[in-house]
């Protein structure tokens, strides 16, 4: 069948959101310095928020337990490399594995759930992992945290500089968006989306939803255990505080600031939420009031995040 | 014009002793039913009857007692996706169109199992040939369409999946006459040619101008079997609906 839009379909404006993401890392790229450090952790959140978008936007889930398998994969990569000297990325891979098996193992029986079950159950998770990181101190030292963790790299190859760290990540991020624009024209985003529709329209129809749901969840885990270790061989140090709860609210502000369901809106809300901060750091005291400011009026104006703002744009144009 | 064309033997679907609950509440408190090869069924009854836990209870979508067998065999309990894979498809009520996807993907939902290029494309024509307007609206956002447009590709996404026993859930909710009317006379169509099907309805002058066989619901149990040729008044019909 030839015909293909709707859901997908992007135009100018939509465009345009691809061009400011791809500006912001390019002049961090060329000036680096504190900004390049901003835009690195807002990559590895792109990351992290991608997968949350498969589970919430594609699949139409609520999990607010994801910081817990960033915490596996963080934890995995930071102990693995430094106790027991592995190269960074057969530790992120085991750390990946740890996480998959995790996300199963809560999964398989919470999935069965739906809306706000489903949605405390996750925050359970997220609390437990954090105690564990916390009351573990044998192997992830407690609040003392984990330091001198080595920096991303395979053999030789390390990437250390500003410049390195930024275009590895950019990298990564733009294989994740590839990975998800292929999963939403695949049969798996067409059965994710029939979950997301109706899930009983969509078990009547023969798609085995408690599937689909859980191997959504497995998505979501497998690319926030990956930003969770990048995320440690970036700062070189980790402890329990990075994962918490702070990560999930940053997370859901970005998804929804960027364009929930889309591809480009993790990317886009990673950075834009990244950036507002420091954007009003001038303003010191009033600058937590001018950051809320513009997320409520973001929010107002582009109900359906930056990417839904472009698409209206590019509607309201072509007619 | 009756749909009726049942030849003896093993009925397709049968429903022996259904009872269905959601938590403590039985919806329905026991349900007798069959239909057949080339026959339309209609299961008529006023709201809450348990007309759509009915149907629900058939696929699985409840917990429930009893047996639903379809062509001889038991269905296991809950099992909605194993169901619709033996071919017993479900049209829900308010036509659980995935609305902010195009009519084009609804339909290769429909056909979920089938990843054959060729066999999809005639299933697609097959579509096309029930409702031909759906044909011209691909690319459109279903959740755009009129009700009745709604309806066709609800219908048209069950039938991309081949069903061996379709199940309606109102079809004509929410539609005008005329739209409802063509599509009750391609049900009619469809069970002509031999497709087993049941229909829920409240409307039930339509359905029974259809049927084959019409079971009356009321307070979750079968309370009468009518034959539509032997209702001549609306008058008898309400007989049965206050008896």
């Amino acid at each position: 069948m030839a015909v293909r839009s709707g859901v997908i379909g992007s135009r100018a404006a939509s465009i345009g959101v691809w061009v400011a993401s791809a500006a912001i890392v390019g002049y961090a790229l060329v000036f680096g310095g504190y900004l390049s450090t901003i835009v690195a952790f807002a990559l590895i959140y792109a990351i992290f928020v991608s997968g949350l978008n498969v589970f919430m936007g594609l699949t139409a889930q609520v999990s607010f337990g994801q910081s817990a398998f960033a915490a596996i994969g963080g934890y995995s990569s930071a102990v693995l490399t430094t106790t027991y000297g592995w190269a960074p990325l057969p530790a992120m891979l085991c750390g990946l594995v740890a996480a998959l098996v995790a996300a199963f193992l809560i999964g398989f029986p919470t999935l069965r759930l739906k809306g706000h079950y489903l949605a405390m159950a996750t925050l359970a998770i997220g609390l437990i992992v954090y105690e564990i990181a916390v009351e573990w101190e044998g192997v992830t030292q407690g609040y003392m945290g984990i330091s001198g963790i080595p920096p991303l790299g395979i053999g030789s190859l390390e990437a250390t500089s500003d410049q390195q760290i930024l275009l590895t990540l950019s990298v990564l991020t733009v294989l994740v968006a590839i990975a998800m624009s292929r999963i939403r024209q695949s049969r798996l985003g067409r059965a994710f989306a029939a979950v997301a529709g109706s899930e009983e329209a969509a078990s009547a129809l023969g798609v085995n939803v408690a599937r689909y749901k859980l191997v959504s969840f497995l998505l979501a885990a497998g690319l926030a255990s990956i930003s969770g270790s990048l995320f440690v061989h970036v700062v070189g140090y980790v402890s329990p505080e990075v994962f918490g709860l702070h990560m999930v609210v940053l997370a859901f502000t970005m998804i929804y600031i960027g364009g929930l369901g889309t591809v480009a809106g993790p990317i886009i809300g990673a950075l834009i939420v990244s950036l507002l901060p420091e954007l009003f750091r001038g303003l010191s005291e009033s600058q937590d009031l001018a950051y809320g400011l513009t997320l409520i009026v973001i929010l107002i104006y582009a109900p359906k995040g930056l990417v839904g703002l472009a698409r209206t744009f590019d509607m309201w144009r072509s007619q | 014009m009756t749909v009726c064309l049942a030849q003896p033997g093993t009925p397709v679907l049968e429903v022996l002793g259904l009872r269905a609950r959601y938590g403590h509440i039985q919806a329905l408190k026991g349900a007798d039913l069959k239909v057949g090869k080339g026959e339309l069924v209609a299961v008529l009854g006023p709201n809450g009857a348990g007309k759509s836990t009915l149907l629900r209870a058939i696929m699985g979508l409840t917990q429930n007692e009893g047996e639903v067998r379809f062509m001889g065999t038991r269905l296991p309990r809950r099992d909605p996706v194993g169901a619709a894979a033996k071919g017993v498809v479900l049209v829900p009520e308010g036509r659980g169109i995935f609305g902010p996807m195009t009519v084009l993907e609804n339909l290769e939902l429909g056909a979920y199992r089938v990843r054959d290029k060729a066999e999809m494309q005639r299933r697609f024509a097959r579509v096309f040939d029930l409702f031909p307007r759906i044909k011209e609206r691909l690319a459109q956002v279903a959740g755009s369409m009129s009700g009745g447009e709604q309806q066709m590709v609800a219908v048209g996404r069950a039938m991309m999946s081949e069903p061996k026993v379709l199940l309606l859930d109102e079809p004509s909710l929410g539609l005008a006459p005329r739209v409802t009317g063509e599509i009750l006379e391609t049900l009619g169509r469809l069970a002509a040619e031999g497709l087993p099907v049941i229909l829920v309805e409240q409307k039930a002058p339509l359905a029974l101008k259809l049927a084959c066989r019409a079971y009356l619901l009321s307070l979750g149990r079968i309370v009468a079997t009518i034959d539509p040729r032997e209702v001549k008044s609306h008058d008898e019909l309400a007989q049965y609906y206050f008896a």
